[in-house]
């Protein structure tokens, strides 16, 4: 078995490639590349590499070889199928094929799934030009039809793609699993075409936003523990939950359409309890105990706005244009929420340490 | 108020248009429809700017600045002291970055699909 010659592509040259080994290949002396053999099962070995994916542990490492892929037993007549080399994505798509005979093309994506690597041009035009040159599809097909997913057209110009390589583009279904109804009759129905977000979409993206939070909320919130207690210290860690599983779980339910303000809200709503608990302590001054109560309504919900913000990067809706608005528009009341928190925190620290309140 | 998606950079000009149908196909959110002569721009505000359907249009009927609506990555530009459209991926994080050390265009969605 040898290797594809990595200098052939300039692709390989600065990345170490971690392919996942068991996929077996076989060389065909026709070819100027071998042909490589996957199939719709799925392994523990890749559900453990989701589960992996899913909590962004070596969040580069989850490729497969690029290249081009039978499933089944394809005929030149066979549809070809075109997929980006990140596991999730090539394991949605094959597992989706179950049963079928086709041909499935891997680009290069550096382990991207399809829809951002569309966005950043990696599948791309230039890319899938080249996958089928070295490849040699053209000899391995009869026809000159590829079936693309929808989500990368950001990245693929049908028209340059057939004027380049002779290949005509289709476009197939948002999901992977429309494929086998769309493989049917070649046609996508309007539902097949539009991205949802739904529950599950949102919720399996948690534990990234909730992973990339930890290191900073574990250290606020031991800094918490030392300078205002226990409870000041679990505030912080609920306003961080509360701003990445809370808000992706809620995002449809929450009021306003931006999602600092949504952001806003649930953080108020999650701060009451903590501003009940602070306005009760024992000062000498009931105006101690209301503006003790305003801070953690302050920076609690600024720290759930500002994650909800964040998560704008997350959803397959929300527009450059309207984002920029949005953080034009609230940043910087969050960096004065943030200021007159703090502040007030610190004056009622020292106040209650020189014993006038 | 509280709706900052109201505009967008889409634009579109229906007498370029040769009506082949592929900014129906590629648009994941129905922003347009298929017309009796030419493509009908039908939900305007649902665009998202990935610029799918300008890519992919064969005659330039259609405009729009793609891009990442990510607020981190933004965000992490500005405060950079880049152009915030500059548009580094907010996904990887640092070390390993698919897009902290190329110089690729544009960046991407967090999502996984």
């Amino acid at each position: 078995m040898t290797k594809t010659d990595p200098s052939s592509c300039s692709c390989y040259s600065s990345i170490s490639q971690s392919y996942i080994p068991s996929y077996s290949s076989t060389t065909t002396p026709t070819q100027s590349q071998e042909i490589l053999t996957t199939t719709g099962t799925l392994t523990f070995a890749n559900w453990l590499d989701h589960v992996l994916a899913r909590l962004g542990v070596n969040r580069m490492g989850h490729r497969v070889q690029p290249g081009l892929y039978k499933i089944g037993d394809p005929t030149p007549d066979s549809p070809v199928l075109v997929s980006a080399n990140y596991t999730l994505s090539f394991d949605a798509i094959r597992s989706a094929l179950t049963g079928h005979d086709c041909y499935i093309l891997v680009l290069d994506t550096k382990g991207i799934n399809v829809w951002c690597a569309a966005g950043k041009g990696t599948f791309g035009t230039d890319e899938l030009v080249e996958r089928i040159r070295l490849t040699g599809l053209a000899s391995v097909v009869q026809h000159r039809t590829l079936i693309v997913p929808q989500l990368g057209a950001p990245g693929i110009s049908a028209h340059q793609v057939q004027r380049q390589s002779g290949f005509r583009i289709d476009y197939g279904p948002v999901r992977a699993r429309d494929l086998p109804e769309y493989l049917k009759a070649r046609k996508a129905s309007p539902d097949m075409r539009r991205v949802q977000f739904p529950l599950m979409d949102r919720l399996v993206l948690t534990p990234v936003e909730l992973v990339h939070a930890a290191l900073p909320t574990f250290i606020a919130a031991i800094l918490l523990y030392l300078l205002a207690g226990p409870i000041a210290s679990f505030a912080a860690i609920a306003a961080v939950i509360t701003g990445t599983v809370l808000f992706p779980v809620l995002l449809p339910f929450i009021p306003t359409n931006d999602f600092s303000t949504k952001g806003l809200i649930l953080g108020l709503l999650v701060a009451i309890p903590f501003a009940g608990y602070s306005a009760t302590h024992a000062f000498l001054s009931i105006w101690a105990n209301i503006l003790a109560g305003i801070v953690p309504l302050l920076l609690m919900s600024v720290v759930t706005a500002y994650l909800a913000l964040n998560f704008t990067g997350c959803t397959p809706f929300t527009s450059r244009t309207g984002v920029r608005t949005e953080i034009f528009r609230y940043v910087p009341m969050m960096v004065i929420m943030v200021g007159s928190g703090i502040a007030l925190a610190i004056l009622l620290g020292i106040l209650w340490l020189v014993g006038v309140i | 108020m509280f709706d900052s998606y109201r505009k967008n950079s889409l634009r579109y000009y229906p007498d370029r248009c040769i009506n082949c149908r592929r900014c129906n196909q590629v648009c994941p959110h129905g922003v347009f429809a298929e017309g009796e002569r030419t493509a009908e721009l039908a939900r305007p505000m649902e665009c998202m700017e990935c610029g799918a359907c300008a890519l992919n249009c064969p005659v330039q009927a259609i405009e729009v600045q793609s891009g990442v609506g990510c607020a981190w990555a933004m965000i992490s530009a500005a405060i950079r002291g880049k152009d915030m459209d500059s548009g580094e991926c907010g996904c990887g994080g640092e070390a390993g970055s698919c897009c902290g050390e190329n110089k690729e265009k544009l960046s991407c969605n967090c999502d996984d699909k």
